[in-house]
């Protein structure tokens, strides 16, 4: 028994945890079936099941909401608000219940009657009071599939697999020097590589998504605004940002204090709201970033703004600040007196922000981490804050790259693209000793890495490689290093203070080996390196310069296929366009097949309907296979001038991209050829001999040496591409066999020129069927 | 129980760190410079795990420069603000105690010296000169500015 209630509490958990964005998200939209359906499916089985483990007060309470979910499925009440708050108290106290009897507390004292009455229609009381429990009772149920570690044990495990990588170096070395022994080997390779499954697992123990930090605050902004009688809408974005676990704790009361105060102090009463010409409902947008070597936070509101005047007025009673100084502030200076002790520009206390503690702890606890909050207001449409946190032990994905022999980090997310210096599209220019390089079209500042840090490097400037970098918010430029090496993950740590102040770096990290490589800040590269960033993209395209342009793209034939599609071809791959009649094509081998003059090819671009009469198709050519591809016309030849977005699954299409001003599909050559080409030799398994079928010797006598060679053996009547045809002297050639046998039923050939093979010389027979089947295999 | 200090040599002087704020002593071997940085700063280097700045103490105290081409260099590793550093010192010689309070040199030292100096302490060897660690590691640049 006790066995089935764990089993029992487990699943009522899991399922609470999964419910919890459902029902903010039902609220926002009560017709959502699917979600309806989810939170009933729960009352449901918590019914079904305490009824059986005799907890009659679960049973009451999940049976009235059972009930009132019911009778919404059926149409007969609408999900109001006050049914949402009623429901959403009952399953909070089903969580406080189920918790209590994981801790095996009883639960069969206590009234659930106003619960239940509340989610009677037209029921007037408030459900309120049993919102403030929310949060704990969530906490208390998640808790126990959890554990709690202290960071400190992290680190230590940490640094403990970081040694243990180093050892594993060390080992590997001195495997290298002496003499090999393959079991050992193979028995370090195993070792080596559960090190990086663990080192991995250790590093990620410590990371968190910063999800889990917003997860909560749509729950807590809806119980908040419900309280003041306010509508708000919270709006999340880049919960996938990746933070120390250490950080997201140290940033959860500073976030949920900015939030309480945007909806306490910011967002007004939607009767003020429809006064002040704004939607009744405000709008609060949470969103995470990372920027730099920094994790940016904006909490923004669109409610009334902050008044600087006021507050300025009120620091100066406060006595925060004198009144000299006051006329000196700008607007901004204004604004930041917020983070003063003792300011608070609400009129009266309430109970959710204004309780003494105010912005100015919020300021010193991000400090503390070595953060920034930043504040923006503009007067009556809504205030922004801003929480800069460092990336103290972020992982960041980087690319290593080396110049003059040493090697460095760039954090991926500012790597636009990488390019050959001497690539096609690719061309240097000096200009008064300012590089330019153009890519595409595009041109952009470029400066050499080795310039920056004054190293000499050794490569040609030719053979060198651009990272096109985009630092966050900022304009691109090209950055030459000698050689790229290698997409790592890195936990960067902050270097010390006299390796930041040169500007140029984000951080220090170690690599696999051991040794420390240096993490650059792509802007401080920039701006030590003089390039002018400007703040938004205006790196200049050439508009009229297309003769150009055609010169290093690639051209291509702009064609609608059959389904009306703009694509485009790669010219090098047509080998020419052909039409056919409609007859030509006909299904063959599990295929459409195209007959041109002598060749039947597989056919592709069929994607809609074939033309009744004639088809027009491009014969392509990989060098060695051809394959015919069905089009309705051809609108143009023309050239990939443009950025190409890649597909994202691999396909017929391979990317977007700008053709002749307008987007066409690029169509994937090499897709092409590998799906309708294999799928043409695949059909047929082993080589395939074509016999006369109506020549009894051949099908009687002949037929099982032919098999036993290892040939699926097919008659004239099958369309296949056979790989031998087997005819006898006098029969025509069979064109579309790969060699022919021709047999002879005289012993002695009739000429030196003769190639027949004699019927019964079984070795010359065996010796001819060998080379197609052994060239298959 | 009385302070210890470690005694080291740099540019061929004898001088004295705050034992409780050196972790260990380590002998380096790579080094990874770091471009544009301050001249003191000799590079980076790995110890278990953790990222060293390596501090070149003869460049800090203007005494010209620490020869690291012949590979392994002793250094004492002290934290600094939760920054490691590794100073290169040309030798580790002792664990002395302290049998006074710091008091003021009142000759004329090096300019480097005077400003990393804490003042002279009375050991059993004699007098010595008590260093700054954090104006050691902060150099000429940072102080300048």
């Amino acid at each position: 028994m006790d066995d089935l209630i764990s089993e029992f509490i487990a699943e009522c958990r899991e399922m609470l945890e999964a419910l919890g964005g459902e029902i903010v998200a039902w609220e926002a939209s009560p017709d959502d079936r699917a979600r309806l359906d989810s939170i009933f499916r729960f009352v449901h089985t918590v019914k079904g099941n305490c009824g059986f483990f005799d907890f009659p007060r679960l049973e009451a309470l999940s049976h009235a909401a059972e009930d009132a979910l019911a009778e919404v499925r059926a149409g007969r009440r609408q999900p109001d608000g006050p049914l949402v708050s009623a429901v959403l108290a009952v399953i909070d106290r089903i969580a406080e219940m189920i918790a209590a009897l994981d801790a095996g507390e009883d639960i069969s004292t206590g009234d659930d009657s106003i619960l239940i009455h509340a989610l009677e229609q037209g029921a007037e009381t408030p459900a309120a009071p049993v919102a403030t429990t929310v949060a704990e009772a969530q906490s208390k149920a998640v808790a126990p599939r959890t554990i709690r570690l202290s960071v400190e044990l992290l680190d230590r495990l940490m640094s403990g697999v970081s040694d243990m990588v180093l050892a594993r170096n060390e080992l590997a070395r001195r495997l290298r020097e002496a003499p090999g022994d393959v079991a050992v080997d193979g028995a370090f390779e195993r070792l080596s590589s559960i090190i990086a499954d663990m080192r991995d697992a250790i590093t990620r123990t410590r990371m968190q998504r910063i999800e889990n930090l917003f997860v909560a605050l749509p729950r807590m902004v809806r119980d908040l605004s419900a309280e003041l009688g306010k509508q708000v809408l919270v709006d999340i974005e880049g919960g996938d940002v990746e933070l120390d676990r250490e950080m997201i704790e140290m940033i959860r009361d500073p976030l949920t204090h900015i939030i309480r105060n945007a909806v306490d102090h910011g967002i007004e009463l939607p009767a003020e709201r429809l006064k002040a010409g704004k939607r009744e409902i405000g709008i609060l947008s949470v969103s995470a970033r990372q920027s730099g070597n920094q994790i940016l936070i904006d909490i923004q509101d669109d409610g009334r703004g902050i008044n600087g005047k006021k507050l300025v007025e009120k620091a100066i009673a406060a006595g925060v600040i004198e009144k000299s100084d006051a006329s000196d502030l700008d607007p901004r200076e204004q604004l930041a007196l917020i983070f003063e002790a003792g300011l608070s520009t609400a009129k009266a206390v309430t109970a959710i922000s204004g309780r003494g503690v105010g912005m100015d702890v919020v300021r010193s606890n991000i400090e503390r981490i070595g953060g920034i909050v930043e504040v923006d207001s503009t007067l009556g449409a809504g205030t922004r804050m801003t929480l800069r946190v460092p990336l103290t032990l972020t992982i960041i994905p980087a690319l290593t790259v080396s110049v003059a022999g040493q090697s460095f980090a760039i954090p991926r997310s500012a790597i636009d693209e990488i390019v050959r210096a001497n690539g096609e599209s690719v061309t240097l220019e000096k200009l008064g000793g300012a590089g330019v390089a153009t890519i595409r079209g595009r041109r952009v500042p470029e400066i050499a890495l080795a310039d920056v840090l004054g190293l000499k490097s050794d490569i040609p400037e030719l053979e060198r490689s651009l990272v096109v970098l985009r630092p966050a918010g900022a304009d691109v430029y090209a950055l030459a290093v000698d050689r790229i090496h290698d997409h790592e993950e890195l936990v960067v740590k902050p270097a010390a203070p006299a390796v930041m102040a040169t500007g140029l770096y984000a951080g220090t990290t170690l690599a696999d080996d051991g040794s420390p490589i240096l993490l650059f800040d792509p802007a401080g590269i920039a701006q030590v390196g003089g390039v002018k960033l400007e703040s938004h993209d205006r790196a200049a395209r050439i508009v009229d310069a297309p003769i150009a342009a055609v010169e290093v793209d690639t051209p291509v034939l702009l064609f609608h296929g059959l389904d009306g599609g703009r694509r485009a071809m790669r010219l090098a791959i047509v080998d020419r366009i052909e039409e056919v009649p409609a007859t030509a094509i006909r299904p063959g081998a599990g295929q459409l097949r195209v007959q041109l003059g002598e060749a039947i090819l597989p056919l592709a671009g069929v994607n809609g309907d074939l033309p009744s009469e004639k088809v027009r198709l491009f014969r392509l050519n990989d060098g060695t296979c051809e394959i015919g591809y069905a089009f309705r016309e051809v609108i143009d030849l023309s050239a990939i001038a443009h950025d190409i977005i890649p597909a994202e699954h691999p396909g017929e299409v391979s990317a977007v991209s700008l053709v002749a001003g307008e987007p066409a599909e690029l169509v994937d050559p090499h897709w092409l050829f590998s799906t309708f080409l294999t799928a043409a030799e695949r059909l047929p398994e082993q080589p395939v001999c074509r016999l006369p079928a109506d020549d009894p010797w051949m099908q009687n006598m002949l037929r099982p040496i032919v098999e036993a060679a290892g040939y699926r053996v097919v008659s004239e009547a099958d369309e296949y591409e056979v790989d031998l045809a087997i005819l006898s002297e006098a029969s025509s050639g069979d064109l579309t066999a790969a060699r022919i046998i021709r047999l002879r039923s005289e012993p002695d050939p009739a000429s030196a020129k003769d190639e027949t093979i004699y019927r019964y010389d079984r070795a010359a027979l065996l010796t001819a069927l060998k080379p197609a089947g052994a060239g298959r295999r | 129980m009385a302070e210890l200090l470690l005694i080291v040599t740099i540019g061929g002087e004898r001088v004295a760190l705050p034992a409780a704020a050196v972790e260990s002593v380590v002998e380096l071997d790579t080094l990874i410079p770091v471009p544009r940085a301050a001249p003191h700063v000799a590079g980076l280097s790995a110890l278990r795990s953790r990222v060293l700045t390596v501090i070149d103490c003869m460049r800090s105290l203007e005494l010209g420069v620490t020869d690291c081409s012949d590979g392994i260099r002793e250094a004492a590793v002290v934290e600094l603000d939760g920054h490691h550093y590794a100073l290169i010192v040309d030798l580790v010689e002792d664990v002395v105690e302290v049998l006074s309070e710091p008091a003021i040199v009142r000759a004329a030292m090096g300019e480097g010296w005077e400003r990393v100096s804490k003042g002279m302490v009375e050991t059993e060897q004699g007098p010595i000169l008590l260093i700054d660690i954090a104006a050691l590691v902060s150099g000429v640049e940072v102080k300048a500015a």
